[in-house]
């Protein structure tokens, strides 16, 4: 479930992708993996839905909600601090670190605390990476309120008024190796600042620790995708490999696994208005590094909290 | 899923009635909630709506709810509009010894949430039963340190008059 934030990658990203040819070079045409994976991208790609906000269900996820607690509350011990801190109406930018492989337990235990603190009639979506809404068994997440990521999605959930969730460090940043735990990483993607800034909404930084304790993340494999050619045709740079249940050794984690029960612990921040606090013409990078600095120095100090991996 | 928390309070009915009754004092005794705001120009009565939460396990859980039945002082019921199905009630009587027995029921679940709804409604009963209890303890303090605080300051009036 490996979400993703608008990494400024319109050309590719969302459900523009549908009309690309994937895999349509000469290195892999003719070869039997080749026909192969195309095929599946193929498939993978017409699978991705339009944007649709009115598929958001209120009363699909109002009745999902016990069994998110039950999830969040006895495996997860989740706790979502500072909900407070988000505008109790008007439309807003969430700006989440993100972490757990595809399992996402962060995603969880925050959509769960949002949807009660606010009421399920509180329009709030979340930015999904699209290979997550095309695969079978995950369409109710569209009633969850996930929307493919791209700029217009967004632009569209916010124009309606709505909460948006991105997690701009998307499958790079999910996947990163289990001692970089407690690392915000980005990747220097700064398409959710251009958003804010182009919606004036205030963006709310969500700090998440706990999510990459659920299994031994051990690298991205970047360089596997790069050579599987996964970056055209999917949109994704990584190949992660873990250690995981119940596979062990766990390549690419699209079947998903079972995660530790780590604690997951979680802390919204206020609310920053980029506008008044960088100047009407404010610069991308300072904003950026200004953003990135504020999560990494709360997620040291959930860090410093934490006596015991998993355990929390 | 019901739960139910009920104490003998040494002071007169209204005192309490005042305490349950008022929006501002709620967080000063209930345990487990962590707001509880008036919702409209109304403050109290019946009709009267507040935006509550309760903190039970991950998540804040509540939403907006109304007061449907407001019978000073002796009953006050609420029923809930949006969020969490519930239907809470204060019980107030007075006893022959001049004190007044309280009682706080609460019926909670989500209509539709199938078997899950119901194993994480018995799973957070014994924590909600326990919030219940722990919040009659903390108003029948609060109560009868007031009790307690009048008759000084009667006793100081009657002293310096």
């Amino acid at each position: 479930m490996a979400k993703t934030g608008v990494a400024g990658t319109a050309s590719t990203n969302g459900h523009l992708a549908t009309t690309e040819e994937p895999g349509g070079d000469g290195r892999t045409r003719g070869s039997l993996l080749g026909r192969a994976l195309r095929g599946i991208a193929q498939q993978a790609q017409s699978r991705i839905p339009r944007a649709d906000l009115d598929e958001r269900d209120p009363d699909f996820i109002r009745e999902r909600l016990p069994m998110m607690w039950l999830m969040a509350s006895l495996w997860f011990r989740g706790e979502v601090r500072g909900l407070g801190n988000v505008p109790d109406s008007g439309p807003v930018l969430l700006v989440g670190n993100h972490s757990g492989g595809n399992m996402t337990p962060d995603t969880i235990v925050f959509t769960l605390a949002f949807n009660t603190y606010f009421g399920v009639e509180r329009a709030f979506y979340q930015l999904a990476h699209n290979l997550v809404l095309s695969m079978p068994q995950l369409g109710s997440l569209r009633k969850f309120g996930t929307v493919a990521a791209s700029p217009d999605n967004a632009s569209k959930a916010l124009e309606s008024g709505a909460a948006l969730l991105v997690y701009p460090g998307g499958d790079y940043e999910v996947h990163r190796p289990s001692w970089q735990r407690n690392r915000v990483d980005f990747g220097r993607r700064k398409g959710f600042i251009r958003l804010a800034l182009e919606q004036d909404v205030p963006i709310v930084p969500v700090v998440s620790i706990g999510g990459q304790e659920t299994a031994l993340f051990l690298s991205r494999g970047e360089r596997l995708a790069s050579l599987l050619r996964l970056d055209r045709m999917f949109r994704l740079k990584v190949l992660p490999i873990s250690l995981a249940l119940p596979w062990v050794l766990n390549i690419g984690d699209m079947l998903g696994h079972i995660p530790l029960p780590a604690k997951i612990t979680i802390e919204t921040l206020p609310p920053i208005d980029l506008r008044a606090q960088f100047g009407p013409d404010p610069d991308l990078d300072e904003i950026y590094d200004h953003l990135t600095q504020l999560m990494q120095d709360t997620l040291d100090a959930l860090a410093l909290e934490r006596r015991l991996p998993v355990i929390g | 899923m019901r739960a139910c928390a009920r104490t003998i309070v040494s002071a007169p009915i209204e005192s309490v009635w005042t305490i349950v009754a008022d929006p501002e004092r709620v967080l000063s005794f209930m345990s487990g909630v962590t707001r509880w705001e008036v919702a409209d120009d109304q403050a109290t009565g019946l009709g009267a709506r507040y935006r509550m939460l309760f903190r039970i396990g991950s998540a804040e859980v509540g939403g907006l709810i109304e007061v449907v039945e407001w019978d000073e002082p002796r009953e006050l019921a609420w029923t809930s509009v949006t969020g969490v199905d519930q239907r809470g009630r204060w019980r107030l009587r007075e006893t022959s010894g001049g004190g007044t027995s309280v009682e706080i029921r609460l019926a909670y679940g989500v209509a539709g949430s199938g078997l899950l709804g119901w194993l994480a409604e018995r799973l957070a009963g014994p924590r909600v039963s326990s919030h219940l209890r722990t919040s009659v303890q903390q108003l029948k303090g609060l109560v009868e340190q007031e009790q307690l605080r009048e008759r000084a300051a009667a006793r100081r009036a009657a002293r310096t008059s």
